[in-house]
């Protein structure tokens, strides 16, 4: 059981157009044990995304389907929250409310008033955020959003944290803040995440196993690659580190020699 | 020594001075000079206009009857004072004869004032568009959630949108006649029947912009209360609502626009005693004064209805989550 902890059972999915249905996915099969971290991987428009989710049941799959803890599940739900790439806080609600939303709609009936104030305020201080509580979006910089949506996802405590180019938005420094924060949040809660990301560097940093995909129509996992990293990993450290460097190179082989870009093989 | 002089000089310096008169002629001598201007062009154009009823009124006709509305009011007012004064007097002598006597006391029923009618048409326009907007919100949401509601509802949307108040009046009239029949009705039938126009003519602009407000919600946003589950209600609450707010703001204030308009055109045919039925009964009367008395209609009926705006657009300013927004 423990290394089926969420599988992705023979996934493919098309979707409606004019004509012929466009298959966007093809048999995408893995597993994925419990406290794992995942990076997704792939030139954009190959699927990342939607199977990412049809994880968070946001899509569903035409054929085969997602099990989690050896259940199906179909439908949207706070055991697989998602951070999204654009934050997606509600702009009208402060950072507290934002996170209280979701922790209300989770633990309104195990959680008294108090007990939810201080989660609420548990997790923002987590994501080093616990100095911002009562200021809108609007009024905090792209990475503080960024944090406040992870504290709301992890506030959830979700079975799989599912998420989708989180610091895609960001500069170069606050991404390597939030992901030194993220690394740090996951070696303490021992969360699952399954990420998509752009960033080689970013996904051999942060993942146990980066699963890159190949290019669609009809996209699947092209490749697996395990990272056997010591953590806590240290990213100065491993600047220099020989087998960082081997595992950022497969996988830039993998892009930009197996997979190259539709586009840039068309021109 | 030279920088401590200049530290001494007042901060005032002529650049500053053009900077203040600047500001001062954007937010107060350009409008006046625009109005002077218009007052100008009223004046000598009226006095090439002769009607039946003599000389078109300027300016100053329309200043000096508003006067004497004021002073009407005024005179209204004293006489329903000492009425109800000599009723009181008159009651407490027959109390004082005989303790056990039944006293009445009557309402003084005279003309109603220019005021009274202001307040009136306030009334009734608040009444319509209240009515309306209970009606467009609900259904506006509907529509934009759903699109088969929206693909159902929208031919009809389409079809009584540009329906003109005249022509719903006569239907609204006779309806109202033959089902608002209470021995002792709270609202007066020409009362009902005005607020209905209005409702009726004011619900489109409202149901329209909370459509689209409604259903251009941030998908991320949806997908967000998908994945807390949010029950509809809680996800209309906290999501929709919200993200509507701005664009369902923008519909209520058209909507109040059209509703004061059609307020009018609806008071004169329905003789709701408003300020239409004010500018009707002038019309009928055409006396030498009608003219000057409509033109301060004419006034009155704009200054409110930019107050209204106005109204709207403060209360749009304290809901609105968007504090950054320019709105206008």
């Amino acid at each position: 059981m423990q290394n089926r902890y969420l599988e992705i059972s023979q996934v493919s999915i098309d979707f409606p157009t004019d004509g012929e249905p466009y298959r966007a996915l093809q048999d995408v099969t893995m597993s994925i044990q419990k406290g794992e971290f995942i990076s997704l991987i792939g030139h954009s428009g190959c699927g990342k995304s939607t199977v990412l989710n049809i994880i968070a049941g946001l899509h569903q799959a035409t054929e085969g389907g997602i099990i989690l803890e050896g259940r199906e599940v179909n439908e949207p739900g706070p055991d697989r929250a998602v951070v999204f790439q654009n934050h997606a806080l509600l702009p009208w609600l402060t950072v507290y409310k934002n996170v209280e939303l979701a922790v209300k709609s989770v633990f309104k009936d195990t959680k008294s008033k108090a007990e939810i104030g201080a989660w609420v305020e548990h997790n923002l201080e987590l994501v080093n955020m616990g100095h911002a509580l009562h200021k809108l979006p609007g009024e905090i910089s792209g990475g503080m959003k960024q944090r406040v949506g992870i504290a709301r996802c992890l506030a959830m405590q979700p079975k799989v944290l599912l998420m989708d180019e989180p610091f895609g938005a960001l500069d170069a420094l606050t991404r390597a803040h939030l992901q030194d924060s993220l690394m740090e949040i996951q070696a303490q809660l021992n969360s699952t995440v399954v990420m998509i990301t752009h960033d080689v560097d970013e996904a051999v940093l942060l993942s146990d196993r980066i699963v890159m995909m190949s290019n669609g129509p009809a996209a699947s996992i092209g490749e697996i690659l395990h990272v056997d990293l010591e953590r806590p990993r240290n990213r100065v450290a491993l600047a220099e580190d020989a087998n960082f460097n081997a595992y950022r190179q497969q996988v830039l082989r993998f892009l930009y020699e197996k997979q190259k870009h539709p586009a840039t093989t068309a021109a | 020594m030279l920088a401590q002089l200049q530290q001494l000089k007042p901060k005032v310096t002529f650049a500053s001075l053009f900077k203040f008169y600047n500001s001062l002629a954007k937010a107060i001598t350009l409008p006046c000079v625009g109005i002077v201007i218009f007052i100008f062009i009223w004046q000598i154009t009226a006095s090439n206009i002769v009607t039946s009823l003599g000389q078109f009124p300027g300016p100053g006709e329309v200043w000096n009857q508003s006067k004497v509305l004021v002073t009407e009011h005024y005179q209204e007012r004293e006489k329903a004072q000492t009425f109800y004064e000599r009723q009181e007097i008159r009651n407490s002598k027959k109390l004082a004869k005989n303790p056990e006597a039944v006293i009445k006391i009557r309402q003084y029923t005279g003309q109603a004032t220019y005021f009274d009618k202001i307040v009136t048409s306030l009334y009734t326009v608040a009444f319509g568009f209240l009515i309306a907007t209970l009606a467009a919100i609900p259904l506006g949401i509907a529509c934009g959630l759903s699109d088969k509601v929206y693909r159902a509802v929208n031919p009809i949307i389409q079809v009584f949108k540009p329906v003109s108040p005249l022509a719903w009046l006569p239907l609204v009239t006779i309806v109202v006649s033959a089902t608002y029949t209470s021995a002792d009705p709270y609202f007066e039938k020409a009362f009902v029947t005005s607020a209905v126009t209005v409702a009726l003519c004011c619900l489109w602009p409202t149901v329209v912009n909370t459509i689209v407000g409604v259903a251009s919600i941030d998908r991320d946003l949806i997908d967000v209360s998908r994945v807390l589950r949010l029950s509809t209600l809680a996800h209309i609450k906290s999501i929709v609502i919200p993200s509507a707010l701005p664009l369902i703001f923008t519909g209520l204030r058209l909507s109040l626009a059209t509703g004061w308009m059609v307020l009018i055109a609806a008071e004169m045919l329905a003789q709701n005693p408003g300020l239409g039925k004010f500018i009707w009964d002038e019309f009928q009367n055409g006396s030498s004064s009608s003219l000057s008395r409509i033109m301060v209609a004419v006034i009155t009926i704009g200054i409110i209805g930019f107050i209204l705006d106005h109204l709207m657009l403060m209360i749009q300013k304290r809901f609105s989550w968007n504090k950054q927004a320019t709105l206008r």
